[in-house]
């Protein structure tokens, strides 16, 4: 009897789920499914609500105004993970098999998800797209074939970050002696740049200071209080969702300069400093390529998707940072598409399909011209060694009211990010006993 | 009129002491283990086994530690998520720095060292009580979130303090497919809780009861608290950290502390309050109640509000699955306090005087 009911209740879970499940229909065939794993709610629904948006009215804007990818419609669907790991894996579980050739992709939009969907991706045939986040050794696609860091890595990000340090100190040997203080989320996400940062405190001699914050990360007050008693030279911050406009508050709370902070690209975006209001004026991000404001794309995307069939957009949030990500993001999955299509075929594709797409995946800067993601992007080109495609990035600063580009273009030092994927990627692959792939051998 | 034990005569010791001493309940059981072991992976879908079956099955298996621990010896604990990172991080270290091991042996060695450590966190419970129990285990949660997000030992020194199982070998039997993760997890639980089943109905048991009953009387009429609270740890732990080696390696794949935070060891306590403290089936009935109905809702809730004409959009989808999951488990506590198990034994005599009640 101690199994009795639990059997039953599975049994009448399973009905009911399995009616829930396939009560969204599948109707036409010609269709590409595309998952969404998002956050509306939570301590990180402030960025995950424009990031969302802006996915999802892509892919609208993409359906009203060309009738699909080449003809073939996308059908998207959401799965809210509120930036946990356990519940990212049940909507990936959910929906990797939904539509009729399955997902095309993954978001997860979150490094923890990332990391538990990398194990999963290659026995289900489905690539993960982290475009600026998740495992910075993935870019060596012949040991991670299905998983894609496009445009930046927290190793490129790292290594911007401290060369923009560097320029504004007055070069590279100014950074001797100096303390930089490393404020971040202390889980994966937010650990992933301390190689780097080591390895470059060490190269060019200054002190490395790292504080991390425990999730939420609405509790800093004891990082803070050492920042005030160490006195860093410069702080660099590693948060997400409430997390940065708390780090924000506090640093103007203990007196330190807001122009001595550089936030990650993840930690510059509106939500993140408008709740500090004044306090925020000076404080500096990175960029990942694109900035906020309008580019050519912003007129279709009025047109056909903004407050238009199940988007959720105000007008005026139509170019935020974040929105903006997430218009860039969609754009690379449904190139990615798109170039898969040209190989086989305009219908919907696998998953294998389109992994071989992302990984031929070639915008020039005409492409990006007429895409109308002009100025936002520079060209980028992925192959089977490089999943990362561009390593570009540079620094924003808000000034109370808008963020202002303040720096020219800065380019990861290959020099320094190359070996470091190499040794921990094949750290990687020795663990998981995976031969990698002889990239020399692949077109 | 089906569920009626007239004429089951007892004629020995051992069918008057056995499991389930009446013939439908070991027939009903059997029928439902069979199913679960030769019909379940034919029928279900990949998603019902992947993200239904394996958590449940897994946090059911730490529900029984756990209720060892509060629902048999009456221990308060809120560690129960530490010593499943206990467990999961300790076969990671025995499958990566001995690799000749079996993997099965790395798991049950992760169990091994969480029970040891659970021994360790047991000892304050000599002389506190109650909520001031929990407090002390809960020193446990926050020490080892803190020690496996700081110290890289434990985690083999990757820069994200992320890491990733090995591969499931079990004797030359590569765990990969949907099916063959839920037949290896279903395995190790009914194995496990046949186990905690007989322990409890055991002269052990017997001893952890009386603890919690009235730990004077108990210690008066000869039984050790030190020998019984303490052994009540260790077997809390055991279980408790298998299953956390089993979330991690099966059904995570890939974790952080997080993934065992304070969070977990509410979800556990939760499931065998909810379940019904002191029964093996209230730990699988809880966990099911903890890992299915959120999911449960967020599904059925769109097509519901459709039949009405409210498109839900899914921020309210989730808002609403949150306060309706809340409401369920006060209404669930209001009507029966003792839990799920309890209702499902007040059915069960309801049945046996059916259709004539007195």
């Amino acid at each position: 009897m101690e199994k009795k009911t639990f059997g039953l209740a599975a049994m009448a879970l399973a009905a009911a789920v399995g009616l829930g499940g396939t009560a969204v229909p599948a109707l036409a065939q010609n269709e590409q499914f595309i998952p969404m794993l998002s956050y509306r709610t939570g301590a990180y629904a402030p960025n995950g609500i424009p990031f969302a948006n802006g996915m999802g009215d892509y892919y609208r804007m993409i359906n009203a105004r060309d009738g699909g990818i080449n003809g073939v419609k996308i059908l998207f669907e959401e799965c809210e993970t509120g930036y946990a790991t356990d519940k990212g894996v049940e909507c990936y579980e959910r929906l990797k098999a939904k539509g009729p050739t399955g997902a095309a992709f993954f978001n997860p939009l979150s490094t923890g998800i990332t990391f538990a969907l990398t194990e999963k991706a290659p026995v289900d045939k489905i690539p993960i797209i982290t475009m600026g986040y998740g495992r910075s050794e993935s870019r060596n696609g012949a040991v991670f074939p299905w998983n894609f860091p496009l445009l930046g890595t927290y190793w490129t990000a790292a290594n911007i970050a401290v060369q923009h340090i560097a320029k504004e100190m007055g070069g590279f040997d100014k950074l001797k002696g100096k303390k930089i203080a490393l404020v971040f989320h202390d889980s994966p996400y937010g650990k992933e740049p301390i190689p780097m940062l080591t390895e470059m405190s060490k190269l060019l001699g200054f002190e490395l200071l790292l504080l991390p914050v425990t999730h939420p990360g609405v509790e800093q007050k004891s990082q803070w209080l050492q920042i005030r008693q160490q006195r860093p030279d410069y702080v660099l911050l590693w948060g997400w969702g409430v997390m940065n406009s708390t780090s924000v508050k506090e640093a103007a709370a203990v007196g330190y300069p807001r122009d001595k902070m550089l936030g990650v690209w993840w930690s510059g975006a509106e939500p993140d400093v408008l709740p500090a209001g004044d306090q925020a004026a000076g404080y500096k991000a990175l960029m990942l390529q694109h900035g906020a404001g309008k580019f050519p794309v912003h007129a279709d995307m009025l047109k056909f998707a903004v407050g238009k069939d199940g988007s959720q957009t105000k007008p005026d949030e139509a170019d935020d940072v974040l929105y903006n990500r997430g218009l860039v993001n969609a754009m690379l999955g449904v190139e990615a598409i798109r170039t898969a299509q040209k190989k086989f075929g305009n219908k919907p594709l696998t998953g294998e399909q389109i992994r071989w797409g992302l990984e031929n995946l070639d915008l020039s800067e005409a492409r990006i011209k007429e895409l109308g993601f002009e100025g936002a992007l520079k060209p980028l080109k992925i192959s089977c060694s490089d999943h990362e495609g561009t390593r570009f990035g540079r620094v924003q600063q808000w000034d109370g009211k808008q963020w202002k580009v303040i720096s020219d273009w800065y380019e990861g030092d290959d020099k320094l990010l190359a070996p470091m994927v190499r040794d921990i990627s094949a750290k990687y692959a020795d663990e998981k006993k995976i031969a990698p792939r002889d990239c020399s051998k692949e077109s | 009129m089906f569920y009626r034990e007239a004429g089951q005569f007892k004629i020995s010791y051992s069918a008057d002491m056995a499991i389930f001493p009446i013939a439908q309940d070991r027939i009903a059981v059997l029928a439902i283990v069979a199913a679960a072991f030769l019909l379940m992976p034919f029928v279900a879908t990949e998603y019902f086994l992947n993200s239904i079956m394996v958590p449940t099955l897994i946090l059911a298996l730490a529900a029984v530690g756990l209720n060892i621990l509060v629902g048999y010896c009456g221990q308060v604990s809120l560690g129960s998520g530490a010593f499943m990172a206990i467990g999961a991080y300790a076969a990671y270290n025995f499958a990566i720095r001995v690799p000749e091991l079996p993997l099965l042996v790395s798991i049950l060695l992760g169990g091994v060292v969480s029970a040891m450590v659970g021994v360790f966190f047991g000892i304050p419970s000599l002389r506190i009580k109650g909520f001031y129990l929990a407090v002390a285990t809960l020193a446990a949660q926050f020490f080892f979130d803190w020690l496996f997000l700081r110290a890289g030992w434990f985690t083999n020194y990757t820069p994200s303090g992320s890491v990733n199982a090995p591969r499931l070998d079990v004797f030359g039997w590569t765990v990969n497919t949907p099916v063959e993760r839920y037949i290896f997890v279903l395995g190790l639980v009914c194995v496990f809780t046949l186990l905690a089943k007989n322990l409890v109905r055991g002269h052990v048991g017997r001893q952890w009861m009386a603890i919690r009953d009235m730990d004077i009387a108990a210690e008066i009429i000869g039984i050790r608290p030190m020998y019984a609270k303490l052994s009540a740890f260790a077997v809390s732990s055991f279980f408790v950290g298998v299953a956390g080696a089993l979330w991690a390696f099966v059904h995570l794949g890939s974790w952080e502390p997080l993934a065992f935070s304070i969070d977990r060891s509410f979800q556990l306590l939760f499931a065998i309050i909810i379940g019904g403290l002191g029964s093996i089936l209230g730990c699988f009935l809880g966990a099911a109640f903890m890992w299915i109905l959120p999911i449960f809702l967020d599904i059925a809730l769109p097509p519901l509000g459709e039949l009405v004409g409210w498109t839900m959009d899914k921020a309210t989808v989730s808002h609403f699955s949150v306060m309706i999951f809340g409401a369920l488990i006060i209404f669930f506590l209001i009507v029966e306090p003792h839990g799920l198990a309890r209702l499902w034994s007040i059915v069960k005599e309801k049945l046996r005087l059916w259709p004539f009640p007195y």
